[in-house]
């Protein structure tokens, strides 16, 4: 059998298992995005025919300050929960590597992961209440003032993140830890030998070794931060505020559409975040070199 | 994927679950938000279904939230229920779709008595000669306050008045109901505003852009108006001093420490805060009355909103029952509304006493129904019997937007970023833009 024929085989074959997956892409993805680019060209309301407005939709879009603050508090966002659950996930994830393998407890690194997002905002939004949360409750009993965590400003943002580390970080902590298990143990053997300390073996050893992993982690993260919702949908009052403090971009969009019915509107912004979403994913990727391992 | 096509399945099967029983047998569907009012609603419909064996209604309910969005998806995919349970400030957008089914030639052809409803709510439901509802209840506004708060301040709260400059008796038992750490109350000397125990008020003032449970109705009472026509009109007055000095006075509330800061206000509600005990009074509606008198935790009472400089003013809502224009069954879904609309299923509803009917005989029966089950509640219906105690809340386009252009405005101002006149001026001259009228 030669090469080119086995190829040609193989080609057949994969297509057919390839299919599920494409009919489902193109049913689930590629309609509906077309679709999508088709709205953002037009007035539709939802209700009454769509009618063609050119780009009218991406002009109003470039002069909508509330766009504009979307994207800056879904920025500051993005930054906030990332730094954090990357942060403490590597942390946990060293920690778990090193020291103990307990299954025990990384089953329970994952329980906060496993409950639903709307059922861990209204917790949440029950703990951190204002007036009658426990989390207020126990400021108060130490003599400090009271905190409006999602009602003021200044706290809101900061808490949703927060709130999003404590249910996120522990499944990026297995993700990485997954990740530290390829490293060969014989590389912290020898450099164990050659005088290295634990804190010596995590920078010159996990943490190179660990890029690609590093990476995959970072853009999974930054795309599912920039895809919050339900946090702020369920947790601040007005949802999205105080005053556009926590109205990130995927609530302005779904807001746009499901409750101005401004389909044509929301569709434009959300072709407009799915470029910038391709872009930093490209850029990140480069920086990073994702794609080779040092450890080939 | 496999996922995906599970999915698909499941999607083909519950399109298959119909909306037409076999055998000629018509099965309405009939949209509702609240739970409370369910049981007397489906009453309502076994009465309805008994009169009528080959119509039979089914209820769908979801919470305030969730409604107007599964309202308008249903919509989009041309499977609304049949008859909705509509609110006077979320209509216009969906006449404005041709969503809505033309009730007046049904209305005309059978000579349906539009003079058993209280004055002015049938009227609502009229824009450009069609009419779109038949109207269902009302409900007028009132303070709730705890009564062993109030007993132990040594205030009463019967016969308040009200004024934006100093407040009026309304703002001096506020004062006296407030107490700090040290158990002394807002109008005593030495009091701490800083570290308060109990809130003389409660102000909802996460209101949106009718207020309807806090600064509306002290706004109207101080000589603001809304639109310039209503319902329809095309020209807001949020600029108004009168509202500004009124929502100035608002603001005043939280300086002096009466009323919590807004950013460290609960959002668990009004009544979760009162229920505490932390909060000694606020503003509520005659659809609150069962869940406030049936508190296990506080002993609450009603009384009059305070009478301001242009007199005693409340909010008068009402809902109606509308029928989806995409609905397949016309003739029965008309039956049905007008069933609803009727004098015998609005004393049904009565009998279980949780909101006022529209029909004038039925809530008469509410009343009653109240008041054997130990609930002193005439002040609401004297409130909407008083002419000139109550103003319509306004209807018109883009209520959606408003809402959100004056709610952000009015945010500003309780959080102290701005002053009242300037942030509502400029939140009118955005307003009016959406009318080209600014």
């Amino acid at each position: 059998m030669t090469a080119t024929t086995r190829n040609r085989g193989d080609g057949r074959l994969a297509l057919v298992f390839l299919a599920p997956a494409l009919v489902g892409f193109g049913v689930f993805y590629l309609y509906p995005a077309a679709r999508g680019a088709w709205f953002s060209m037009t007035d539709w309301n939802m209700l009454s025919e769509p009618g063609f407005v050119g780009l009218d939709n991406y002009e109003r879009l470039v002069a909508d300050p509330l766009f504009w603050n979307a994207l800056k508090v879904t920025g500051a966002y993005v930054l906030m929960s990332v730094a954090v659950q990357m942060g403490v996930g590597l942390l946990l994830a060293a920690v778990l590597h090193r020291l103990t393998r307990s299954l025990l407890i990384r089953t329970l690194l994952v329980v906060p992961w496993l409950v639903p997002g709307v059922t861990t905002a209204l917790l949440w939004m029950w703990l951190l209440d204002a007036n009658l949360g426990f989390v207020n409750h126990l400021l108060v009993g130490m003599g400090q003032p009271n905190q409006g965590f999602l009602t003021s400003p200044d706290l809101a943002l900061p808490s949703v993140s927060l709130i999003n580390s404590w249910s996120g970080t522990g499944y990026t902590a297995l993700l990485l830890y997954a990740g530290m298990l390829l490293i060969p143990r014989q590389i912290y053997e020898a450099s164990a030998i050659d005088g290295a300390g634990e804190l010596r073996l995590f920078f010159g050893v996990t943490l190179p070794l660990l890029r690609p992993i590093l990476a995959f982690v970072l853009v999974v993260s930054l795309i599912s931060a920039v895809q919050l919702f339900d946090t702020v949908a369920v947790a601040t009052n007005p949802a999205g505020g105080p005053v556009n403090a926590t109205r990130v971009i995927y609530f302005y969009i779904y807001q746009r559409a499901f409750t101005n019915f401004q389909m044509g509107y929301a569709s434009a912004m959300a072709l407009t975040l799915v470029l910038i979403l391709g872009v930093l994913t490209f850029i990140q990727m480069r920086l990073l070199r994702a794609s080779t391992s040092d450890l080939s | 994927m496999k996922r995906a096509l599970l999915v698909l399945a499941l999607l083909a099967a519950g399109c298959g679950g119909g909306q037409t029983a076999s055998s000629g047998k018509t099965t309405l569907t009939y949209g509702l938000w609240d739970d409370i009012q369910q049981p007397a609603y489906q009453k309502c419909a076994d009465a309805f279904t008994a009169a009528n064996p080959d119509i039979s209604i089914k209820i769908t309910q979801h919470a305030w939230d969730q409604y107007w969005q599964n309202l308008t998806t249903q919509m989009v995919a041309g499977g609304a229920p049949d008859v909705i349970t509509m609110q006077a400030s979320y209509y216009p957008q969906f006449v404005a779709n041709g969503q809505l089914m033309d009730l007046q030639p049904m209305v005309d052809a059978d000579k349906v008595d539009l003079t058993i409803y209280r004055p002015g709510l049938a009227e609502s439901w009229v824009k450009e000669g069609k009419r779109y509802g038949l109207p269902k209840d009302w409900d007028t506004m009132a303070i709730i306050y705890n009564q062993t708060l109030a007993d132990q301040a040594g205030v009463d709260l019967t016969n308040l008045t009200w004024n934006p400059a100093d407040g009026g008796t309304f703002e001096k038992a506020i004062a006296r109901l407030t107490v700090d750490k040290n158990g002394k109350r807002g109008d005593e000397a030495g009091f701490d505003k800083t570290k308060v125990n109990v809130h003389g008020i409660v102000p909802e003032l996460n209101d949106g852009s009718l207020g309807q449970n806090s600064w509306g109705n002290l706004a109207v009472s101080n000589g603001f108006s809304y639109i310039d026509k209503n319902p329809f009109g095309t020209k807001y007055f949020y600029d108004s001093p009168e509202l500004a000095e009124t929502v100035a006075w608002f603001r005043r509330l939280i300086e002096k420490g009466y009323a919590a800061p807004y950013d460290k206000t609960s959002s668990l509600g009004t009544d979760a805060v009162l229920n505490s005990g932390k909060g000694a009074l606020g503003m509520t509606g005659s659809w609150m009355i069962t869940t406030y008198l049936g508190s296990t935790e506080q002993k609450f009472a009603f009384a009059p909103l305070p009478t301001g400089p242009q007199g005693r003013k409340s909010a008068f809502n009402g809902l109606a029952d509308v029928i989806y224009a995409g609905t397949k069954h016309k003739d029965a879904a008309w039956k049905w509304v007008k069933f609803l609309g009727s004098a015998a299923c609005q004393d049904i509803v009565a009998e279980s006493a949780v909101v006022f009917p529209a029909v004038t005989t039925s809530s008469d029966k509410a009343l009653k129904a109240h008041e054997a089950a130990g609930r002193d509640v005439k002040l609401f219906v004297d409130q909407a019997d008083d002419a000139d105690g109550t103003y319509l809340l306004p209807v018109s386009d883009h209520g959606d937007q408003i809402n959100e252009i004056v709610g952000t405005a009015l945010e500003e101002v309780w959080l102290g970023n701005k002053d009242a006149q300037t942030s509502l001026t400029a939140a009118n001259t955005q307003v009016n833009a959406l009318f080209g009228t600014g």
